[in-house]
């Protein structure tokens, strides 16, 4: 009896196909087909676009991204519907499986694989986040990665409940609410904050740094081709948080110089009235606020932007 | 098999306690209703519990005219909620009664004349930026009769008590400080400033936010609590209808 149903078991394993050999003859052209139609039809259409060189980085990253992502995610679909096709339960079928413990092979593929798959991806994000200088990320006040080349463009990014406003300390430190910046010239933005914490997020410039009350968070990028900007804040920042958004432009280097001249001209009433140009803006550290203050019997900004006899609520 | 035979059981002798079809029915219906109920509430109170909205398209001249005031405080009588909170009134033109609002509707295209009467005394701009006089027609407002374009908020000679900015327009007007302070809004006493301006509303149809952009919101963090961020006192919307 026992060799009997040894002899039925081998007989159904010799006519067992090689499911291994075929998943992968399935799975290897669904893999090429995606990965070719992300990095050739849909990769150039990511986000953020390659108006700069910090948006162009992010969008190779995510094409590569992608085109790692996509053959794990093909097998594992190809493997599941395989499995619903060949071994689903047929009827009369009340045979158990094979029992299985474990595949020395198959673990040792799987863990090598997504080890040199996180590995690499690991080794290339850090690489590009290095290249681009920071990628278009907010460094902080002591930038690691500052790009190459001479001084950038100093555009200090001042977020306000619930505006941005520009200042250019290189063109005698104008203040506007219009960002205007030239292509293919290396820019350095210095965001901070009057009130709360906000976030700059210039989209197609592919530029995002938190905008933070006394702190100078610094960003770099390049704008590659001339264009529009929406501007936007990324940090809840309250009732109109949505509502904080501004056009801005990127246009050439001779539009640029003839509107930052006129832009100077034009404000420099604004401008003799502004505090001088500092890369935070604490209202303690303002004579003209502090005095301000106490002439109009508020005491100075004493700590808050009132004064102490003005307890803040929640 | 077995699983199944205890399945029918227990289904047989429980059915005892099944409530009958009327009654599943019944609950099902008082239960949907008391959903929709709340989600009407909710919407309703939502769009119908905020401030009312001033009317200005009935004006057929080619110009509106916006009539608004500031005010330090309020008195409770007209403003229960937060007679302490330093807010903005409007003038409706059919009664003439001042409409303790921030939202007013105005037609397309057509000409805005405001005049802001300020009842409150000074509050220094955080970022003398709007000190700067910007979408108006002239690019000027007027203090009194004095014409203004770019204010000093910290130094004078003229000082700053709030801003009225509509940001997607690119206007801002700095509003004059009044000679007092009145704390009973909405005030009628002639001690007030008048600060004067027009603009041209867009052609586009649609809800244009406006603020205030002094942190007028005294004994909130950093100035931007409370009326800052209510519709209704420092900030609202400017419908614009075709």
């Amino acid at each position: 009896m026992a060799a009997t149903e040894a002899t039925v078991s081998a007989d159904a394993q010799r006519r067992e196909p090689n499911h291994g050999l075929r998943i992968f003859l399935i799975w290897l052209p669904v893999a090429l087909a995606a990965d070719l139609l992300i990095w050739f039809v849909w990769g150039p259409h990511l986000p953020p676009g390659d108006m700069s060189s910090s948006a162009s980085s992010q969008q190779f990253d995510i094409r590569v991204m992608a085109v790692m992502a996509a053959p794990v995610m093909a097998f594992v679909l190809v493997y599941a519907g395989y499995a619903l096709v060949v071994w689903r339960h047929r009827e009369g079928d009340d045979e158990d499986g094979p029992p299985i413990h474990g595949n020395t092979r198959v673990s040792a593929t799987w863990i090598g694989v997504t080890s040199v798959l996180v590995l690499s991806l690991a080794v290339f994000g850090t690489v590009e986040l290095v290249g681009p200088a920071g990628a278009g990320a907010g460094e902080g006040n002591t930038p690691i990665w500052r790009p190459s080349g001479g001084t950038p463009l100093q555009v200090q990014v001042i977020g306000q409940q619930w505006r941005w406003t520009y200042r250019y300390p290189q063109f005698g430190g104008f203040e506007t609410t219009s960002l205007v910046l030239p292509v293919g010239e290396n820019v350095q933005f210095n965001v901070t904050s009057l009130d709360v914490i906000h976030s700059f997020w210039a989209y197609q410039l592919g530029v995002k740094a938190d905008a933070n009350p006394g702190i100078n968070n610094v960003a770099y990028t390049k704008p590659e081709h001339t264009g529009q900007v929406e501007v936007r804040c990324a940090e809840l920042c309250g009732l109109w948080h949505a509502d904080m958004t501004t056009a801005g432009q990127v246009v050439s280097d001779s539009a640029f110089s003839a509107w930052a001249s006129a832009a100077k001209i034009q404000l420099a009433a604004l401008t003799r009235n502004l505090p001088p140009y500092s890369l935070t803006y604490d209202p303690n550290s303002i004579a003209q606020l502090g005095k301000a203050f106490q002439q109009a019997g508020l005491s100075g900004a004493g700590g808050q932007y009132y004064g102490s006899q003005y307890p803040v609520q929640p | 098999m077995l699983i199944r035979a205890r399945l029918e059981n227990f289904r047989a002798g429980a059915r005892w306690w099944l409530v009958s079809l009327p009654a599943r029915v019944a609950t099902l219906t008082v239960a949907f209703l008391a959903v929709v109920g709340a989600v009407i509430f909710v919407v309703a109170h939502y769009l119908l519990g905020g401030p009312p909205t001033v009317d200005f398209t009935a004006a057929s001249s080619g110009q509106v005219n916006v009539t608004m005031q500031s005010d330090a405080s309020s008195n409770p009588a007209v403003v229960p909620d937060h007679p302490t909170w330093v807010s903005y009134f409007i003038k409706s033109p059919a009664t003439g009664a001042w409409v303790h609002t921030t939202l007013f509707q105005v037609p397309a295209h057509t000409r805005i004349n405001v005049t802001i009467l300020g009842y409150d005394g000074s509050t220094p701009v955080r970022n003398q930026v709007w000190g700067r006089v910007s979408g108006t027609i002239g690019g000027i407002a007027h203090y009194g009769k004095i014409p203004v374009r770019t204010v000093n908020g910290w130094n004078g000679p003229f000082l700053i008590q709030h801003t009225f900015a509509i940001p997607s327009l690119n206007l801002n007007v700095p509003v004059e400080a009044g000679p007092g302070t009145c704390a009973t809004g909405p005030c009628t006493n002639n001690a007030h400033s008048t600060t004067t301006f027009s603009f041209v509303t867009p052609a586009q149809p649609g809800a244009y936010r406006w603020q205030c952009f002094v942190p007028c919101g005294l004994s909130f963090l950093y100035g931007n609590g409370g009326p800052m961020q209510t519709i209704g006192y420092m900030t609202g919307n400017m419908q614009v209808v075709s």
